[in-house]
C-alpha cells in the first residue's frame, strides 16, 4: 500500500510529492522496485539531507526507516553489522553498551546506517578518520534488476560500490551494510575548548594541533566583523579513558546518555533569526564559551551531535525554511575562504550555525564530497533577500579553487555548477548506467542538478 | 524542479506572444530558468534575444486557444521538449472591443471560447501532467475585470470572471497534489493587446506583473493582485450599489 504524502528535506524549503511505501524486508524492497513506475523510485531514511535529496516528485519513495533490525557487534572483526534503515542513534547507543563506537557518525545521530553511506558522510573525526564510506566492510544493495549484490571495497563490483558510497541512493537500494568500528573505555569525550579572536587565528590554531585530536571542530561567527572577522570557538576531543572521568561517572562509565531535551513548536514565524536576533545569540555564544579549558569530560554525544538535544530544531527558521551551505576547498585555499566569510559578513547573512573543519583523505567514491581541505558548513534562512545571487557568487570562487558543494546539503545549486565540481561525474553516470539502464532510481536533487 | 530559492529549470507559456506572458517568463530565466517553451496560433515566431543572452533554451510550439480537442497534446509536446513542467504561465486572451461583440454575437462567442473555454481544456491538460509529476505551478492571468463585470465591457470581463472561478477551483482540486495554481489580477497593463482602450486608474506595465508573479510564486499565494491596491480597491467595488456600477464609464 503507498500514500500520496509531500516530502521535503530537513530545510523544508521546495516538498514535492510522492507515493510512499514502507518495505520491511529486503524481499519487500526488491518486490517495490519491480512496481516502480513511469516517475521512478528512491529510497529515503530519517530525511535528514536538508535539501531535495530524498525525494522523487510523482515517484514511489520507499521509507527504508521500518527496515530495522538488532545491530550485531562483531568484536574480533571490530565490525557491526545492521540493516540499512537502523539509525545512527541505535548502533551508538548498543555499541557503547558494548565499549565500542562507530568509526564515523554525522553531526546528528537521526540518520539511517544506509542514508549515511549513500551520502558518504564525514564526522568531526574526518582529519584522522576520514568518511564512512572508508570503513563500509560491505554492503548489501538491491538493483532495479531485483538483484541482490553483496559489494565492498575489496571484493564483488568494487566499482559500483564505490558509485554507491556517496551517490545519493542512485545506483540501488541498500538493504544491510557491515561498518568498523573501535572500542572505547568510555561514553564520554574528553574536550579541550579555545576561544579564537579572528579567522586567522582560527586557521592557525586548527592547522597546528588538530593532528593531536581525533576530534576537532570550529564553531564561527559569522556576523563579527571588522578585526573580529572569522573569530570562533574551537573545540577538540577524544574518546575518554576512565581514568579521565570524574569518580562519579567512573562507576557507570559506558552509560550512554540520549535524552532530548528541548523542541521547538511547530508554527514559529518566519523572519525570527535575522541579523539583530542571531547577532545578539552569537556574541552572546562567543562570550560564554571559555578562553581555555581542557580536559573536560562531556557525553560523546552531546559532543558529537549537540543539536540532537533539540527535537525540531530545522522549525525555528519559520515556515519559508533554511538552506545549508557547504563546501570544501583544498588546503591552499585560504583565500576563498576567507571571502566566504567576508561576503557573510558584508552581506549581515545571519547564519549561527557555521561550522569549520579540516578534512582528511577522501573516499574513491567519484560522488563523495570530501577531500582534504577546509570545509565551511551554515546555516541561512530561505527568504533572506539576494541569498541566491550571494550564493552563486560563493560557488564560483569554489569552482576556481578546486572545491566542491556537499550533495546531501545542496538544495539550489546549477547543475552546471556541480557538475564543474565532480570531476568524477561521467565515470560515476557509466557505472549507474549499469545497475540502474533504465534509469528507474531518481530524486529530485537528481533532476535538478541532471545527475542520472 | 523549483530550487530551495524558488528558482525553476522550465517554463511553459501558453500564448507566446503575450507581452505580460513574456514579461513572467523573462522574469523567471532572470532567476535561473534555463528551457522556455512559447505555445502559440503558428508557433511563436522568433523568441525575444534576451532570453538566449541569459542563456536559456526557447522551444516553440504550435498551440490554438480555439481547438480544445489538441489541448492534451500540446502539453504532452512540450513535456517531450522540456520534461517536467515547473511553471506554465497560462497567459493567452483577446480583448476586442465591447461594441463590436454586441453587434457580432458569433464572435463574441468566439472571444469567450478563447478567454475561458481553452482556458478549462488546456488547464485541466496542464493540471493532469501537474498532478502525475507531484510538483509544478500553473499560472493564471485573470483580470479584475473579472472580479466585477462591468457593463462596459461585460464579454471579455464574463469570461474572465467565469476564468477566474475556474482557476480558483482548480487550485482546490489541486491541493495535497504538490502542484499549485496561482490567479493573477492585473487591473489596466499598457500592453498592444489594450493600445485601443483607455488607461485605468492604477495602471501597471508587464514588468510588474512579472514581478508581482515571482514574489507570489516563491511564497505561499494562491491570488496576487498587480498592483496590490486593487485588492482593497475591488473590495470596496463589490459593494458599490448596481445603479451607480452600471453607469460607471469603462
Amino acid at each position: 500500500m503507498s500514500r500520496r504524502t509531500l516530502l521535503s528535506g530537513w530545510g523544508r524549503t521546495a516538498p514535492t510529492v510522492a507515493h510512499v511505501t514502507h518495505p520491511r524486508s529486503a524481499e519487500q524492497v526488491a518486490e517495490a522496485l519491480s512496481q516502480a513506475g513511469p516517475r521512478g523510485v528512491l529510497a529515503r531514511g530519517l530525511g535528514r539531507s536538508y535539501g531535495d535529496a530524498a525525494q522523487a516528485a510523482g515517484g514511489l519513495v520507499l521509507d527504508c526507516t521500518e527496515l530495522t533490525g538488532r545491530p550485531r557487534l562483531d568484536t574480533e572483526r571490530q565490525e557491526v553489522t545492521a540493516p540499512a534503515g537502523t539509525s545512527m542513534e541505535r548502533i551508538i547507543a548498543h555499541l557503547l553498551r558494548r565499549g565500542h563506537f562507530v568509526s564515523v557518525t554525522p553531526g546528528t545521530s537521526h540518520v539511517t546506517l544506509g542514508g549515511a553511506i549513500a551520502a558518504d558522510v564525514h564526522g568531526k573525526n574526518h582529519h584522522a578518520d576520514s568518511s564512512i564510506g572508508a570503513h563500509v566492510r560491505s554492503l548489501t544493495l538491491i538493483t532495479p534488476d531485483g538483484r541482490t549484490r553483496r559489494l565492498g571495497p575489496d571484493h564483488g563490483d568494487t566499482e559500483l560500490f564505490w558509485a554507491t558510497v556517496g551517490g545519493m541512493g542512485l545506483t540501488g537500494v541498500i538493504t544491510e551494510a557491515t561498518v568498523g568500528v573501535h572500542p572505547v573505555e568510555t561514553a564520554y569525550a574528553r574536550v579541550d575548548t579555545d576561544r579564537t579572536r579572528d579567522l586567522d587565528s582560527t586557521l592557525e590554531l586548527m592547522a597546528r594541533t588538530d593532528h593531536a585530536y581525533r576530534y576537532t571542530v570550529c564553531w564561527v561567527d559569522l556576523l563579527a566583523k571588522g578585526a573580529s572577522l572569522g573569530r570562533g570557538v574551537l573545540t577538540r576531543a577524544h574518546h575518554a579513558r576512565l581514568t579521565d572521568l570524574p569518580l562519579p561517572q567512573r562507576r557507570d562509565p559506558l552509560r550512554h546518555r540520549t535524552a532530548t531535551s528541548m523542541t521547538v513548536p511547530p508554527g514559529v514565524p518566519s523572519g525570527m533569526l535575522n541579523r539583530y536576533t542571531v547577532g545578539a545569540f552569537n556574541t552572546a555564544y562567543y562570550n560564554a564559551a571559555p578562553h581555555r579549558r581542557r580536559g573536560q569530560a562531556q557525553p560523546i554525544g552531546g559532543f558529537l551531535h549537540p543539536l540532537d538535544a533539540v527535537s525540531g530544531w530545522n522549525r525555528v527558521y519559520g515556515r519559508s525554511g533554511f538552506v545549508q551551505y557547504q563546501f570544501v576547498v583544498p588546503l591552499g585555499a585560504e583565500d576563498t575562504l576567507r571571502a566566504v566569510v567576508e561576503g557573510l559578513s558584508r552581506a549581515g547573512a545571519p547564519s549561527f550555525l557555521a561550522v569549520l573543519k579540516r578534512m582528511g583523505e577522501s573516499t574513491p567514491g567519484p560522488l563523495s564530497f570530501p577531500r582534504p581541505g577546509w570545509t565551511l558548513a551554515l546555516d541561512l534562512p530561505a527568504d533572506l533577500p539576494g541569498l541566491a545571487r550571494l550564493l552563486n557568487g560563493f560557488d564560483e570562487r569554489v569552482i576556481e579553487a578546486g572545491g566542491r558543494l556537499y550533495l546531501a546539503k545542496d538544495s539550489r545549486a546549477r547543475p552546471e555548477t556541480v557538475h564543474a565540481m565532480y570531476p568524477g561525474l561521467a565515470a560515476w553516470r557509466a557505472t549507474r548506467a549499469r545497475a540502474d539502464p533504465d534509469g528507474v532510481l531518481i530524486s529530485d536533487l537528481a533532476r535538478r542538478l541532471e545527475l542520472a | 524542479m523549483r530550487d530551495s530559492l524558488g528558482s525553476v529549470r522550465t517554463v511553459l507559456l501558453l500564448g507566446g506572444r503575450s507581452e505580460i506572458g513574456l514579461a513572467v517568463a523573462e522574469r523567471l530565466v532572470r532567476e535561473g530558468a534555463r528551457e522556455v517553451v512559447l505555445a502559440a496560433r503558428g508557433g511563436a515566431g522568433d523568441a525575444p534575444s534576451v532570453f538566449k543572452a541569459l542563456g536559456a533554451t526557447t522551444h516553440s510550439l504550435d498551440f490554438d486557444a480555439e481547438a480544445s480537442g489538441t489541448h492534451a497534446a500540446t502539453v504532452t509536446a512540450a513535456v517531450e521538449l522540456v520534461g517536467d513542467l515547473d511553471v506554465v504561465v497560462d497567459a493567452f486572451g483577446v480583448l476586442g472591443e465591447q461594441a463590436e461583440y454586441e453587434a457580432d454575437p458569433l464572435a463574441a462567442a468566439r472571444a469567450a471560447a478563447v478567454n475561458y473555454t481553452g482556458h478549462v481544456s488546456v488547464g485541466l491538460a496542464v493540471a493532469a501532467r501537474l498532478r502525475e509529476q507531484g510538483h509544478g505551478a500553473l499560472v493564471v492571468l485573470s483580470s479584475v475585470a473579472g472580479v466585477r463585470v462591468r457593463r462596459a465591457n461585460f464579454v471579455y470581463g464574463s469570461a474572465k470572471a467565469g476564468l477566474d472561478g475556474f482557476a480558483q477551483g482548480l487550485a482546490d482540486s489541486l491541493h495535497g497534489s504538490g502542484a499549485r495554481v496561482l490567479v493573477v489580477r492585473p487591473g489596466y497593463v499598457a500592453t498592444q493587446m489594450s493600445r485601443h482602450v483607455d488607461p485605468a486608474p492604477f495602471p501597471a506595465t508587464p514588468g510588474q506583473v512579472a514581478e508581482a508573479v515571482s514574489k507570489g510564486l516563491r511564497g505561499r499565494a494562491t491570488t496576487v493582485w498587480a498592483p496590490r491596491v486593487l485588492q482593497p480597491v475591488f473590495a470596496g467595488m463589490r459593494m458599490l450599489p448596481r445603479p451607480l456600477w452600471r453607469r460607471l464609464g469603462r
